[in-house]
């Protein structure tokens, strides 16, 4: 059996594991369980079947083949070892996994990674120009709108948007269009401040 | 997650074909509401459908109304120029789902067909029988803060969760579908379902029927409201919400929509209480006189009696702030 074979050659060797193991839970089992598994065998080799996908990451076209299951954050995270992108509740509940797909901001935690499949993703890493933080980053710094920093990427990339889609007029408005993300240090005060000044800053996004 | 075998739907037709092949299968569109479910082991299809690439995203208009296609986000949805300008109802509810990233994700047919958010029905250790027919009603006797004050079965109580769905309602929108067997229309106050004996399933759509669009009648209605109260400014499920669209004319009522959320298995018209308010005058007493009929035939359990007053009260400040 072939193990830790890098991305696009697992898919044999676990569906040949798959298929070895079925075998032998067959032999063990009763009769008829061991028609059925026999049965199934090519059928339940198919749910360990790796898709093709190919996008674009933080300016890199990427060619890469995943199992349908995968999210784009344990893409991101686990796969490509871009961990900036943070999991905090793996649900759509605090925003820590924002990246952007296609300039929109998005919960990399719900999305499959398959569907974004021809798309450009932008993540925390793709942000800066070389060593010249994105102005969102130095503001951030600024403004010290963050405390222990685990929300701060996914705040950072939502932050750019709520600019870029118009949200960003008042502290109100930045409040309500940036309630996706939560921070439980409760950074909020002085996220807005650096939100208000890269908007009053007019640099384009 | 159990893993499931994945393709993508070229057309409608492909997608509604590949949907009848496995009676396992399910539709994937912004994915918010099936990936969260099938992380959770709460629904486990063998087979995705992905129909992002439909070509659902239309929003058209004319004299006789809004076609907004069924993988419109959210958000796009909300942003549109004609929502914002002639149907503001269903952005306000719009904008007070979820969050800017989800609404990004979230697609108007998947909104729809979102599933409850009852705590007994997320937890799988739990009885439920919606997830999972003839284990019983965990949250009936247990804490249902949450749950339905109309309408609820002794099988269950949950509340359907979706603000767009309370502003459909109320705009008498219909839902269109596609099938194998040609298009049809369905009124979206008859579009999901009381939970009554059969809690499992939400609404009407049939196996092998795809969403393709929703459709609002244009109106006459010349002032709109959507309040929702929850535990916290925003980014929380409804307590309750009331969606609220009148045809004022000289200070009389000429017409006028009610449709509460949080409160029922589907979005829940206040048909009475527009009957009350047609022909009078838009007045607070008025107001205050309807709201105090908002909430009769209401039946509460142990945690959610606050609802009733939190509904009356929420009914007043709708109808005075549409007004003002
Ligand atoms: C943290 C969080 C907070 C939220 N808060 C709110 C809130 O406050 N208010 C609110 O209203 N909603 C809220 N939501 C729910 C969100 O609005 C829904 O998850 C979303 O609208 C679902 O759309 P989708 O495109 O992502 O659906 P998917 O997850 O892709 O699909 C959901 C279901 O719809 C079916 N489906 C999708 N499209 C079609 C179609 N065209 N025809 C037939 N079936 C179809 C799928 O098969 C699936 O069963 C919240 C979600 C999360 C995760
Ligand atoms: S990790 Fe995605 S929203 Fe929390
Ligand atoms: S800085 Fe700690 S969670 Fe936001």
């Amino acid at each position: 059996m072939q193990t830790n074979k890098p991305n696009g050659c697992a898919n044999e060797s676990r569906r040949s594991f798959f298929k070895k193991s079925t075998a032998i839970a067959a032999l063990a089992a009763m009769p008829p369980l061991l028609a059925k598994a026999g049965e199934n065998d090519e059928k339940l080799a198919e749910y360990f079947e790796k898709v093709p996908l190919q996008l674009e990451i933080n300016g890199k076209p990427y060619s890469l083949t995943v199992e349908p299951r995968v999210t784009l954050l344990d893409l991101l995270r686990e796969q490509l070892g871009l961990t900036g992108t943070k999991k905090g509740c793996d649900h759509g509940q605090c925003g820590c996994c924002t990246v952007h797909v296609d300039g929109q901001r998005i919960n990399s935690c719900l999305s499959l990674a398959v569907m974004n499949h021809g798309k450009k993703v932008t993540t925390i890493e793709g942000i800066a120009n070389g060593d010249n933080l994105h102005p969102m980053q130095t503001a951030f710094m600024k403004h010290d709108g963050f405390q222990c920093g685990y929300c701060t990427p996914g705040q950072i990339m939502s932050a750019i948007c709520c600019i870029r889609e118009g949200h960003a007029g008042t502290p109100e408005e930045i409040r309500e269009y940036m309630s996706g993300n939560i921070c439980r240090c409760g950074a909020y005060p002085n996220i807005i401040d650096a939100i208000t000044e890269v908007k009053k800053g007019g640099q384009p996004l | 997650m159990i893993n499931f075998e994945y393709t993508k739907a070229s057309s409608t037709k492909t997608a509604i074909d590949a949907s009848l092949k496995n009676n396992n299968a399910k539709f994937i569109a912004g994915g918010t509401n099936l990936v969260d479910l099938m992380k959770k082991g709460i629904t486990a299809p063998q087979r995705l459908i992905d129909i992002t690439a439909l070509p659902l995203k239309n929003i058209n208009s004319d004299a006789k109304g809004i076609t907004i296609g069924a993988l419109v986000a959210n958000s796009a949805a909300a942003e549109n120029e004609t929502v914002k300008t002639k149907y503001p109802l269903l952005a306000m509810a719009l904008n007070a789902g979820a969050s800017a990233q989800l609404r990004n994700m979230a697609t108007v047919g998947g909104n729809i067909m979102q599933r409850t958010r009852c705590s007994y029905f997320y937890d799988i250790t739990m009885p439920c029988n919606k997830r999972n027919p003839g284990t019983g009603c965990g949250a009936a006797e247990g804490y249902n803060r949450m749950h339905a004050v109309f309408g609820a079965s002794d099988k269950c109580i949950a509340v359907h969760p979706s603000d767009m769905c309370v502003a459909l309602a109320a705009l008498n929108a219909t839902v269109n579908i596609s099938s194998s067997k040609g298009d049809k229309k369905i009124l979206f106050t008859d579009f999901h379902r009381l939970p009554g004996d059969t809690p499992e399933l939400d609404n009407n759509l049939q196996a092998g029927e795809l969403i393709t669009a929703i459709h609002i009648p244009a109106n006459n209605f010349n002032k709109a409201y959507y309040l929702k109260i929850r535990d916290r400014l925003s980014y929380a499920f409804a307590l309750v919400s009331v969606a609220v669209a009148l045809e004022v004319k000289n200070g009389i009522i000429k017409d006028v929509s009610l449709a509460m959320g949080g409160v029922a298995h589907k979005p829940w018209r206040l048909t009475a209480v527009e009957k009350f308010l047609i022909g009078k005058t838009a007045s607070q007493q008025v107001f205050k006189d309807a709201a105090a009929m908002a909430m009769d035939g209401a039946t509460t359990y142990e945690h959610n009696t606050y609802k009733i007053k939190l509904g009356k009260a929420a009914v007043l400040e709708a109808l005075t702030k549409a007004v003002v």
